[in-house]
């Protein structure tokens, strides 16, 4: 099993998962989160002051799979949350020790 | 003793003095006295309702932001700041004069520029009478805001403001109202009745709202390619709510303080307004109740708003009965035209276009049906013709500012800043900067235990590329 985070930007969430349901991914889990990379924040006024907000909104989605459903997740997430500017965000592959269903007690593939 | 006498006389001199002004009470000068305080009566329910309508600013700006993302509150405030500031000074300075100033066609007035019939030391009625009016006037102005929110420029918005108080609102008001001052328009001379302006002022600002809305285009994300509406979550129901509460307050100075008058006529005035708000709001919750299946925040609040507007033409000319049926058609009509501007895709986010344009047509309308003197043909007939004649002035002459500005400085902002939101876009802003918003894309969602995510409506991909 592997477990896929997807940081992206906020407004592709929807087409993402769109994308990712139809080639069969049943479950995810989302996160808003904050952070930076290339991309840079942003300056704000506040009463006369001028601040820099750093940290830009995101969006990280969680899914475990397959090992052989992988690459498809990664290719889909690549293609639907790509706009080509910076800040379209990264995601990162792990391989996954245990995946459990609290409901049922069911573990490993069955589980996902 | 010389302390008693002393005392004794300044007591009688104080008397002395005091008789000495007075005249003898004559028939004459007592009508004067009691016309004076009448005069003084009617200035201070003049300037009291007018502090009321002026309240409703606050209502209009409540409404607009509860129904529109938190990422946009600050544009909104500053439109809706704006809207009256705008108002107040090109109403003072140009519009005033073209609604009641002498007017020798009946089409427009030429005097009272500036508040030039004011003279230090003159007669300040003008003054009361001018503040009163130009409450009116900044309340159709800020009805445009909220079909125009979420998308439009702030500069391209700050120039229709002024035109919308200083050209469009006063010419048409001129046509019905000039007669209350020095002017005299065609249309009031034919006998039409808007008592507190259902056409004068809602739909003017409904029809204008229209053609902004048409002239901006759709939010991103409200329809999609294959027909769907999506909805896009208002941030705040109880602000939208307390906004609504504050227009029906509001609304207690637009309709009896249009008799500029303090007399027993306002009473009727009062109780037809709150009868009309309650009829319609009660009926757009039970048309929503039965048409989605659960009794509707937003619909019911648009509902109340829809019954005011209506009930503001035949305010004073209606029985308490008429303004509940007049109330009631308003709160059913409002429901199915917010659905149908949506069907055809005219994106109003606080359905203003609904609520004034549309409804203020109908309480125009109602005024002649329901007239306490009876039903007349010619009386509709003149109704229906200020209704015309209204539409026919003010959406094409909004249709073609909002495309000359467009044209030039634009209208409508840049897709990346839709996107990341006009607080921070255009007024470098956070209207809520503890909470994690993280609408910098779209998807207004808050921080904290238990808050669900949003079903909101996203860009899709393609029409940020096309951008």
């Amino acid at each position: 099993m592997k477990k896929i985070e997807a940081i992206i930007k906020p407004f592709k969430l929807d087409d993402v998962k769109d994308a990712l349901n139809k080639i069969g991914v049943t479950g995810m889990t989302i996160t808003e989160v904050k952070g930076f990379g290339r991309q840079r924040g942003h300056k704000e006024i506040y009463r006369g002051a001028e601040y820099q907000v750093d940290f830009v909104p995101k969006i990280q989605i969680g899914i475990v799979v397959d090992a052989d459903l992988s690459d498809k997740v990664v290719d889909v997430i690549k293609e639907t949350a790509k706009t080509g500017k910076i800040g379209d965000g990264k995601i990162f592959i792990s391989t996954l020790a245990e995946a459990v269903r609290i409901r049922t007690g069911e573990t490993g593939s069955s589980a996902i | 003793m010389k302390k008693v006498i002393f005392i004794s006389l300044i007591l009688v001199l104080n008397f002395a003095l005091a008789w000495a002004g007075d005249e003898p009470a004559t028939v004459e000068s007592n009508r004067t006295a009691i016309d004076l305080v009448q005069t003084n009566a009617d200035y201070v329910w003049t300037l009291v309702a007018a502090a009321l309508v002026f309240f409703m600013q606050a209502g209009f700006a409540m409404v607009e932001t509860g129904f529109t993302r938190a990422k946009n509150a600050i544009n909104i405030m500053m439109k809706n700041l704006m809207d009256f500031s705008i108002g107040s000074l090109g109403f003072f300075a140009i519009g005033f004069g073209l609604m009641f100033g002498e007017s020798a066609t009946g089409w427009f007035g030429t005097t009272g520029f500036f508040l030039s019939d004011f003279k230090i030391g003159g007669d300040p009625w003008v003054l009361a009478f001018w503040m009163f009016q130009v409450v009116f006037a900044a309340t159709a102005a800020t009805i445009v805001s909220g079909a125009m929110a979420e998308r439009t420029k702030f500069s391209g918005y700050l120039i229709y403001s002024f035109v919308i108080s200083a050209l469009v609102y006063p010419i048409f008001g001129g046509w019905a109202w000039g007669g209350l001052f020095n002017g005299g328009g065609w249309l009031e001379k034919l006998g039409f009745i808007d008592f507190a302006g259902s056409t004068v002022v809602h739909s003017v600002g409904g029809w204008s709202a229209l053609a902004g809305a048409i002239v901006l285009g759709p939010r991103m994300g409200k329809y999609t390619k294959d027909g769907r509406i999506k909805p896009i979550l208002g941030h705040n129901m109880p602000l939208a709510a307390l906004g609504v509460f504050i227009l029906w307050l509001g609304w207690f100075g637009f309709n009896p303080g249009s008799t500029t008058a303090a007399n027993k006529d306002i009473a009727m005035i009062f109780v037809n307004t709150n009868l009309a708000a309650a009829a319609g709001c009660i009926l757009a919750m039970l048309a929503s109740w039965l048409k989605f299946g659960k009794p509707e925040i937003g619909m019911s609040l648009n509902g109340a708003l829809a019954g005011l507007v209506a009930i503001t033409s035949p305010c004073a000319t209606v029985t308490p009965g008429s303004a509940i049926i007049i109330g009631a058609v308003a709160g059913v009509l409002v429901m199915f035209s917010v659905l149908f501007f949506d069907k055809i895709r005219v994106d109003d986010p606080v359905g203003a276009i609904s609520v004034h344009g549309v409804c203020g047509a109908w309480g125009t309308l109602s005024a002649g049906i329901f007239a306490i003197d009876g039903l007349s043909l010619s009386v509709i007939g003149v109704q229906l013709l200020g209704i015309a004649a209204c539409f026919l002035w003010v959406f094409p002459t909004t249709f073609i500012l909002f495309k000359l500005i467009d044209k030039t400085i634009g209208l409508r902002v840049s897709p990346e800043e839709e996107l990341e939101g006009l607080d921070l876009a255009e007024h470098a802003g956070n209207a809520y900067p503890d909470f994690e918003v993280s609408s910098y894309g779209g998807m207004v969602t808050g921080s904290g235990p238990g808050s669900a995510l949003p079903q909101t409506a996203l860009a899709t991909s393609k029409q940020v590329e096309a951008s």
